[in-house]
């Protein structure tokens, strides 16, 4: 239980005050798990938000497939559950996301986030801790949506173990799209801001794109964005394996979105972290 | 242990915000054990100021020192040896009292058993035992205050920060905040308290600083400082204006020495500044009755901080002069 290192102060003894400051891996591992603890423990407390954050999707689920589905049929799938609740899997994956950045713009307009960066502890673990947090969160609204989908009359075509790896693809874009969400939240002015900033992008991302309906029925002009939207990507490699198709280069690209995403967005997020002031 | 070295020590330090001086060149020492109180009026600096001895924000210039460490070199190790209350309680309203005292127990690496001690520990001490398992969302306004001071107090900081830890709150909960303050004093907490209130500062603080506009204008202690806006005054106010002057022949007998009165003939005022304070009074209304003189008000008048701001910025405290960091024109500036 003692610390791995402590760094040792420059200054003289003070009798009372605590001075060690651990360092190392495990201390790391630590502070992020307090701090993911803080919100876990408030989604424990609170699950309607969980409930609440499941509504929209089953909603659109149920209008999707009961509304559109007799008239839609998509070339190449048994039913339109098959092509349409990946999609919506993979919107509400995204969409979940967005707690990410209202959480970060609650405590930095609370002062929380100063309280934090006050404290001895690694600064990285506050935004770490937040978006695994939210990870875990949005792996329960996922499983919830597996529930309804298979409800519906959704199959798992592809097997187990394309299903597996078909909900880590989900989930590491969850964690990707967690990482905008951050820089969202802490570039904000205002939780209101950080509300409207962090949804609004996304329903043009989602809708223009292969979550819904093929790409190919959409205007000249739309169809070259939707095909390159890495949101298209994700949808069809994540469709693919769970109706037991090859996602060929598409499995490949959507994990390199979701890697370059994760790294890109943690480190201007961190540096912004840093340099927050207010 | 060195017990001389100052608890913090801050030297020449300098913010700029854009096209504002937040700071302009403020230092200050606090010894240990001792109490500073930084007055100023809303956007004076001094939250800048706390800022920055909080590693929150790098000065753009200057030195700051938390037990002679310095909190830009070495952030983490500074952070360990403070506590800080700001302006807004900063507790997680999801969260019970007892959570909220143990994450930051653990965030300052306390092992779990002896943070969950201290945390009842301090709940006990501050009137929260009965809440501490209660979510803060129902919280009073001071009683987040309260667990807001707890969880800076949680891994006994060696200084502890306090951000105008009375604004927004009723009168009772005031006089509350202050009786937790008194506590830690009384424990010997070293501790920098901001305020507007020259009541708050005249009440706890051992040292005053005043900042306005980013620069220490005045420094000492309460009695110093009231020293230099002229000590006591009598003030005599007439029912009718014509015995001014032989009013104001009276009180420069009693005064005595080479006090020079003051008279003010729209509110019928004689003030003159004494150096006695016993008895006054009473020598005053005896002369004043003896020579036949109808007075509506004898009072002796000990100069409030707010005498000594106005006497130095030229303003009080209630009405900042200007928001826009521009200087006063008038006023003892040094």
């Amino acid at each position: 239980m003692s610390p791995t290192t402590t760094a040792s102060a420059p200054g003289p003894d003070v009798p009372g005050a605590l001075h060690r400051v651990p360092t190392g891996a495990a201390w790391w591992f630590r502070d992020t798990w307090a701090e993911a603890g803080r919100h876990l423990i408030a989604t424990k407390r609170n699950p309607d938000l969980l409930v609440f954050a499941t509504i929209q999707p089953i909603m659109f689920v149920v209008l999707f497939v009961y509304v559109f589905g007799g008239a839609i049929t998509v070339p190449g799938y048994s039913s339109y559950q098959q092509f349409v609740v990946p999609g919506i899997f993979a919107q509400t994956i995204v969409f979940g996301s967005a707690f990410t950045s209202i959480g970060i713009a609650e405590d930095m307009q609370k002062g929380f986030i100063d309280r934090l960066r006050s404290l001895p502890m690694y600064p990285a673990a506050v935004l770490v801790g937040r978006t695994v947090s939210d990870l875990v969160r949005n792996t329960f609204t996922f499983i919830i949506m597996l529930v309804v989908g298979l409800i519906v009359g959704f199959r798992l075509e592809g097997g187990v173990v394309d299903a597996v790896l078909a909900t880590l693809l989900l989930l590491a874009f969850s964690f990707a799209f967690s990482w905008i969400q951050a820089l969202i939240g802490l570039s904000a002015k205002s939780v209101e801001a950080a509300n409207s900033a962090g949804f609004i992008w996304m329903f043009p991302m989602t809708f223009v794109s292969s979550a819904f309906v093929d790409p190919s029925t959409m205007p000249g002009w739309l169809q070259p964005i939707a095909e390159h939207n890495p949101f298209t990507v994700v949808t069809d490699a994540v469709r693919a394996l769970y109706n037991g198709r090859d996602p060929g280069a598409d499995l490949w690209i959507s994990i390199a979105w979701a890697a370059g995403i994760t790294v890109v967005f943690a480190l201007l997020s961190f540096r912004r972290f840093s340099r927050t002031s207010r | 242990m060195s017990t001389d070295l100052p608890a913090v020590v801050a030297d020449g330090l300098r913010k700029r915000f854009g096209g504002t001086e937040a700071l302009r060149g403020v230092s200050f020492e606090i010894p240990r054990a001792t109490v500073l109180g930084v007055l100023g009026p809303n956007g004076a600096g001094k939250t800048t100021a706390v800022r920055i001895l909080t590693t929150l924000l790098r000065p753009d210039s200057g030195r700051a020192l938390i037990d002679g460490i310095d909190v830009v070199e070495h952030p983490r190790l500074a952070r360990a040896r403070i506590g800080l209350t700001g302006q807004y309680a900063a507790v997680d309203e999801r969260l019970t009292g007892f959570e909220n005292l143990l994450l930051v127990g653990r965030l300052f690496h306390m092992r779990r058993r002896a943070a969950a001690t201290r945390a009842r520990e301090l709940l006990d001490r501050f009137s929260l035992d009965e809440a501490a398992d209660r979510v803060v969302k129902g919280y009073s306004g001071g009683m987040r205050r309260r667990l807001d001071i707890a969880m800076s107090l949680i891994a006994r900081p060696s200084v502890l920060f306090l951000d105008e830890p009375t604004t927004g709150l009723d009168p009772r909960s005031r006089l509350e905040m202050w009786d937790v303050i008194d506590g830690l004093v009384a424990d010997g907490t070293t501790l920098l308290l901001t305020t507007q209130y020259l009541d708050e500062a005249e009440r706890l603080a051992d040292d005053i600083v005043v900042i306005d506009h980013g620069n220490v204008i005045a420094r000492g202690t309460e009695e110093e400082l009231k020293a230099a806006s002229g000590g006591a005054r009598v003030e005599v106010t007439l029912a009718d204006a014509s015995g001014l002057h032989l009013v104001s022949g009276l009180l420069v007998g009693i005064a005595a020495g080479d006090a020079t009165e003051s008279i003010d003939a729209d509110t019928r005022t004689v003030t003159i500044p004494v150096t006695v304070t016993d008895h006054v009074v009473p020598t005053v209304v005896r002369a004043l009755d003896a020579a036949g003189i109808d007075v509506t008000d004898v009072a002796l008048r000990q100069p409030t901080l707010d005498d000594v701001f106005l006497e130095l910025t030229g303003h009080t405290t209630e009405q900042p002069a200007d928001d826009d960091g521009s200087a006063p024109t008038r006023g003892a500036r040094r």
